[in-house]
């Protein structure tokens, strides 16, 4: 197996070395040419690429390939500061679609399947990632992208749509709706949803699974690697598995290899990208990596779910959180809607965390003993699990936002 | 008799609102009482038509319940109270919460009572046969 990756790892290290900042970077450290990464153990000493590698080079700094070779741009948010650009070659954009297809008829989608996109089209890779999959695949598209959640289940109704993609905020929003808006589910042939784009909980797929009544994978993948498809999980449901497309490393915080099998941060290596090849680059999700035959008969590398992005962390009173520990606990009781903030502040100088979660009229708040004991048993769920102390707001229904994307879990006051 | 149990956030100036969105939908309060504990408050009305009312805020996005309860007529003399919870009391039935209001028509104290039990208030109400509204 290692020779089978060494050659893969070996041509995009050729690929990068056209590159004036790779050559320069890997050249102190002695490797000028692909042949210099004799091992493995070679290849772990090149140097790690992260984000902030990314913005020195905007726009296309970092492309292997001429403009005129490139078909098409994608680019992150840029949130923070200057989005991270990536281009395609046609070559790039048919890989990517057939690595979709084949994860997408492994999930169990098929050509007589209607799939609805709902997530983002445009420059964030979700929309258009799905899109061509679908179509390599040969399943009937819906491009309806995010958002006009109303629509979004009419034409789910009148188009008879078999499988949903969308984050899975979205999802779980969607199901609420569904439920307050006259059609009911047996009118519905949903079956499948792909879910991806934000950490999320067994807990949450559960929940979606029970209330859309449907079968839920996930899927994974970002911009700077490719897009959705890096990795999709198959009916087994036994971690996502990892396309033979990239070479996927487990670092720990200092950036050291981990074996197989801790956790730790997600780093990435195309294999056969052109335009775009990315070396040892830093995803900042935690997940853990396996390597094997899966029941599905599948064999290679698989990932467990993202339920954590290194930047979701919150460092409250020294102690690491992550809004998914507080999903996991509000699913673990099942007392409370799985809508949820975390706001942090401080008093004076000392940290402090309030978990807002929605009350319904289901929640008997009329017995106060009943809801506040709701409201302790919360409290000291989250407390056992994150082992800070916490308060936790009841806030009334649907006024915490919901999400036709990414969801906000988290307003840092400090 | 069916009470509504509002749910009110603790946030300023929410109580003003859906009393006033109360107002707008031209609710007649009979009676009231707020319930507040220390992160949220639980106000508590009586009026003609709980029903109704109950779907109208429900539209309007307010988190509201109905609650079973009981509005009985206090004798009016000293010790009128205690008399008929004493009553209550020894035929096994715990309030859960209770309030006062006075109905101006008839200048009638009354009470609203909320017990942990519906089978065994009705049962004493059944053989004390307490003045019910």
């Amino acid at each position: 197996m290692e020779k089978q990756w060494l050659e893969g790892l070996r041509n995009t290290v050729e690929r990068v070395l056209t590159i004036p900042y790779y050559q320069e970077r890997f050249g102190a450290i002695g490797i000028n040419q692909a042949e210099d990464v004799k091992s493995l153990r070679d290849f772990q000493r090149i140097p790690l690429t992260t984000k902030e590698d990314l913005r020195k080079n905007y726009p296309f700094g970092l492309f292997a390939e001429p403009m005129e070779n490139i078909v098409r741009l994608h680019a992150s948010s840029g949130t923070t500061g200057k989005p991270t650009v990536v281009g395609y070659t046609l070559n790039d954009i048919k890989l990517w679609a057939k690595i979709v297809a084949s994860e997408l008829e492994r999930a169990g989608v098929t050509k007589q399947d209607v799939v609805q996109i709902a997530y983002g089209y445009g420059l964030f890779t979700g929309g258009m990632g799905l899109h061509y999959g679908c179509e390599e695949l040969g399943a009937v598209v819906v491009p309806i992208s995010g958002g006009n959640t109303a629509r979004q289940l009419m034409l789910m109704r009148d188009f008879g749509t078999t499988v949903l993609a969308c984050t899975p905020s979205y999802a779980l929003y969607l199901a609420e709706s569904l439920e307050e808006s006259g059609i009911s589910r047996d009118e519905l042939k949903l079956k499948i949803g792909i879910f991806g784009a934000e950490p999320w909980t067994e807990g949450m797929r559960e929940q979606i699974e029970a209330r859309l009544g449907i079968k839920a994978f996930d899927i994974y993948g970002l911009s700077e690697t490719m897009g959705p498809g890096v990795a999709l999980e198959c009916p087994a449901h036994q971690g996502l598995h990892i396309d033979e497309h990239f070479y996927p490393e487990i670092l720990d915080a200092e950036g050291n290899p981990l074996p197989v099998g801790e956790q730790g941060e997600l780093v990435l290596t195309s294999l056969d990208k052109e335009a775009f090849p990315v070396l040892r680059y830093r995803t900042k999700d935690l997940t853990t990596l396996h390597y094997g035959t899966c029941s599905c008969g599948n064999v290679g590398w698989t990932m467990e779910r993202v339920t954590a992005r290194v930047d979701d962390m919150l460092i409250i009173r020294g102690v690491n959180v992550f809004p998914s520990q507080v999903e996991e606990a509000i699913l673990s009781l099942g007392e409370f809607e799985p809508h949820y903030l975390l706001v942090v502040y401080r008093v004076g100088s000392l940290d402090q965390l309030e978990v807002q979660v929605e009350v319904d009229e289901t929640s008997f708040f009329d017995e106060v003993r009943e809801l506040e004991g709701r409201q302790e048993r919360l409290q000291r769920r989250i407390e056992e699990i994150l082992g800070i102390s916490v308060r936790i707001r009841l806030v009334e229904p649907k006024s915490i936002p919901r999400s036709e994307g990414k969801a906000v879990r988290v307003v840092d006051k400090r | 008799m069916l009470q509504l149990s509002i749910f009110l956030e603790n946030a300023k100036g929410r109580l003003a609102e859906v009393i006033s969105l109360l107002a707008e939908l031209k609710v007649n309060l009979r009676a009231l009482s707020l319930a507040d504990t220390k992160d949220y408050g639980v106000l508590r009305i009586i009026v003609d038509e709980p029903e109704a009312t109950t779907e109208k805020l429900r539209e309007r996005k307010v988190v509201v319940s109905l609650t079973k309860v009981w509005v009985l007529k206090v004798p009016d003399r000293a010790g009128g109270l205690a008399e008929m919870l004493n009553q209550l009391v020894q035929h096994d039935v715990v309030v859960e919460y209770m309030y006062a209001f006075v109905e101006k028509e008839h200048e009638q104290a009354q009470v609203v009572i909320r017990v942990q039990d519906q089978d065994i208030m009705e049962k004493a109400m059944q053989k004390i046969n307490l003045p019910i509204r």
